[in-house]
């Protein structure tokens, strides 16, 4: 039992925060960044695959560096911390790990190599319009037209799905839900993308008999429920570090910000608040730490990202929210860094499911074992 | 990062399991594990087993009994013992007065005391509150005056747990009034609760039990040697202490249990034509605690593996704080799947409701207690902002 960074994983930590410090040195230039599509600065990606982060969870033999959840997890709370709006997540752990997971191998030599070059945006189309974080695809459904498919259907909101170069789409196919990859200048496909409230960007996509690839065959409904939670648990990630920086904003503005002819650090009716923002940023930390612990051990991942989830989500809006409100009305301005914080991680909560929705998954079975005994089964094997 | 216990510390857990759940007697446990009552015979029981067996004492320095353990092991050693429902060593004896002896006190106190204090065959009361000193203790007023070769006390303590069975009391009092800083005045005394002049009264708390006692001393004579380091040094021992009294304050292993058994009860337990535990905000509400203790277990963990160089890990006060809160969040749990039960409190021969029920509002009035020791929950948030945040 050991929660501690290695010397390797402390120098990819310095070294992410360096990079994505020099390109995000205040909220200023965030803003300038997210003004324009794709709503994320092309050449800071070109700099993340340069240090060899987007290919970082894939196997050496695809092109990729052979590193584990950590690494993935320190990549995700450094983009947290600055609010980086590059489409790590989305095109890395998710689209690429599902690619990784059940790709053939001319796939993954092909994709994987352009994704961690920084050549291909990869994202995952997925949620459909009158459901929610589930595995399984309804709207969008797959027909098998010769060697290949075609899909017929509305994804949406698909992040960075106006800009992808690759979709990889779920749809429903005989028994079940498949994967299938549209080229982005696929005929039959329509992209409306906009902006989202955090400044990233999601699209409505439609499918009108698009030509598509299979990714991999059959029901691929378990491989995608495994790939949203190791993204749910990289999202955890990316929520500790916007939470660390909101915590510490809010902090220093306690300590300067002065009123009644005093710093606002002199009202215990805040400070006491603060407190109680730390106590929720350290805990959902440890829970977040141990998810990607467990699915390095190879553990329940899933049960391990839901539990991540719950935590991740109630610690979210209790420090989005206050950090607004200690801050008082600056917190609502756009000029200012600490609202986007705020709007960022209610964006992650909604993303690939928020805490009632963990909870209740969680719920299920809740009476069906006595404890949980985090170093054991079913998340150690 | 590694999830897993090394193959030592995964042995050693399973050595701890077993001693626990095989050498403690298990009526002993049975009560602990039920919340009634444990008399001064099981408590001094249950901590000799213990110390024969090395078990009472384990942070101790190793000359007078300690085990040389590294933190994760003392954690796994609480945990084990609060999930097998051992009563824990008296804290008293061995997280407060203990280690201050063995830090402060001079040789012959050492000799004279720790290995009694180990086996129990002294029990300690603490006397530190007062009327007018809770959270600000350093206000206190018991003074000792010096005359001759002995300590004159007088004045008044309160909130002594279990004072009722203590023979020995470690009392902090005011030794220089004219001290510019009232925590440069005062010292620390120990001496027998039967000296003459000591009187205790117990204080009947909102659960029908007796835990917490007033005790008046009018001119008690201690002899000089009962003063426990330095003259005027007693603030710095108040606050080794206190500090040793936060450790293990978590309390995850005893939370766990009770929301284990909570589980079992809202099994049985019928609601609306289905059991309780499927009533799915009840399922929820206990999904949302039992997360909320993983995180802490895990938090105590990182601090238990980080604090090796002896620092205390930043996330350290979390413990407290939030390891109160679960403990009654899980006694809150335990009346609510009571419900109607819940009211035959203090029922005995003749009634059908099963004894959990019958302790469970009783229990929940009690552990209001907890987040008020130990330095109360405001007073970590006071830590938490000042030395952390920096605010």
């Amino acid at each position: 039992m050991n929660f501690d960074y290695d010397s390797e994983q402390n120098d990819l930590r310095e070294a992410v925060r360096g990079l994505l410090a020099r390109a995000y040195s205040d909220s200023e230039q965030r803003r300038t960044v997210v003004k324009t599509d794709p709503g994320f600065d092309e050449k800071t990606w070109s700099r993340l695959a340069e240090m060899g982060l987007l290919g970082l969870p894939f196997a050496e033999e695809d092109g990729g560096m052979g590193a584990g959840p950590v690494e993935v997890a320190i990549v995700a709370e450094e983009i947290g911390r600055v609010l980086a709006p590059e489409p790590f997540i989305e095109t890395v752990v998710l689209a690429g790990g599902l690619i990784s997971a059940v790709g053939s191998a001319e796939q993954k030599g092909e994709l994987l190599a352009g994704i961690s070059e920084g050549t291909t945006i990869a994202v995952f189309a997925h949620a459909e319009p009158g459901t929610r974080w589930t595995p399984a695809a309804e709207a969008v459904t797959a027909t098998q037209s010769g060697d290949g498919w075609t899909l017929t259907g509305v994804k949406e909101p698909v992040p960075s799905g106006a800009r992808a170069d690759v979709l990889v789409v779920s749809a429903v196919v005989d028994g079940g839900t498949g994967l299938f990859l549209v080229q982005g200048d696929a005929s039959g496909l329509t992209r409306t993308g906009y902006r989202t409230h955090d400044g990233t960007r999601a699209a409505n996509v439609r499918f009108e008999g698009t030509p598509a690839v299979a990714l991999g065959s059959g029901d691929q409904t378990p491989a995608i429920e495994r790939a949203l939670a190791e993204a749910r648990i990289a999202y955890g990630h990316e929520a500790i570090g916007a939470m660390d920086t909101a915590l510490r904003t809010t902090a220093e503005y306690l300590k300067t910000r002065k009123q009644f002819g005093v710093t606002l650090n002199k009202f215990q009716a805040l400070t006491f608040r603060a407190a109680d923002m730390y106590v929720s940023l350290e805990l959902a930390r440890s829970l977040a730490l141990w998810a990607s612990m467990v699915q390095e051990a190879g553990g329940d991942v899933v049960q391990a990202a839901d539990r991540a989830r719950l935590t991740v989500s109630r610690a979210g809006r209790h420090i989005g929210k206050e950090a607004i409100q200690l801050h008082g009305g600056i917190g609502v301005t756009a000029e200012y860094s600490v609202g986007h914080y705020t709007s960022r991680l209610t964006a992650i909560d909604h993303l690939l499911g928020d805490g009632d929705w963990a909870a209740d998954r969680l719920a299920q079975n809740v009476a069906s074992y006595d404890t949980v005994d985090p170093l054991g089964a079913p998340y150690a094997p | 990062m590694r999830l897993q216990l090394s193959p030592e510390l995964e042995a050693f857990r399973e050595e701890m399991r077993t001693f626990f759940t095989t050498q403690v007697p298990q009526e002993i446990r049975d009560k602990v594990a039920a919340h009634r009552h444990v008399s001064k015979e099981e408590y001094v029981e249950a901590q000799r087993v213990l110390n024969a067996a090395g078990l009472a004492v384990p942070h101790w320095p190793v000359e007078w009994g300690g085990k040389d353990w590294s933190p994760l092991q003392r954690h796994i050693w609480r945990e084990e013992m609060q999930l097998a429902n051992v009563p824990e060593p008296l804290a008293f004896n061995t997280s407060m007065i203990g280690p201050v002896l063995a830090a402060f006190g001079n040789q012959e106190q050492k000799e004279r005391f720790l290995a009694k204090t180990a086996n129990l065959d002294i029990w300690w009361c603490q006397g530190f509150s007062e009327p007018d000193a809770g959270s600000d203790l350093a206000s206190l007023r018991t003074t000792a005056v010096r005359d001759g070769d002995d300590w004159v006390v007088n004045g008044q303590k309160t909130w002594t747990t279990l004072g009722q069975h203590a023979d020995w009391i470690f009392c902090l009092v005011r030794t220089d009034p004219t001290a510019e800083k009232k925590q440069r005045g005062i010292s620390l005394l120990v001496f027998p609760m039967d000296t003459p002049g000591v009187t205790l009264r117990p204080i009947e708390l909102i659960d029908g039990g007796f835990e917490v006692n007033e005790v008046f001393f009018e001119d008690v004579r201690v002899p000089a040697e009962n003063l426990i380091g330095e003259e005027n040094q007693g603030w710095t021992m108040a606050k080794f202490l206190l500090g040793n009294e936060r450790v293990g304050i978590a309390r995850v292993g005893s939370t766990k249990s009770m929301l284990a058994q909570a589980k079992a009860h809202a099994r049985e337990i019928t609601s609306g034509g289905r059991p309780l535990a499927e009533d799915p905000r009840m399922a929820a509400r206990i999904a949302e605690i039992e997360n909320d203790l993983l995180a802490l277990e895990l938090t105590a963990l990182r601090v238990a593996a980080n604090s090796a160089d002896g620092k205390p890990h930043p996330a350290s006060s979390v413990l407290k704080l939030r390891g109160s809160e679960l403990q009654q969040a899980a006694t809150e749990l335990l009346v609510d799947i009571a419900g109607p039960l819940s009211l035959a409190s203090f029922a005995e021969e003749g009634s059908d409701v099963p004894d959990w029920a019958r302790v469970a509002t009783p229990h929940y009035l009690n552990y209001r207690k907890v987040s008020i020791y130990g330095g109360s929950n405001e007073v970590q948030r006071t830590i938490i902002a000042g030395s952390i945040l920096g605010l």
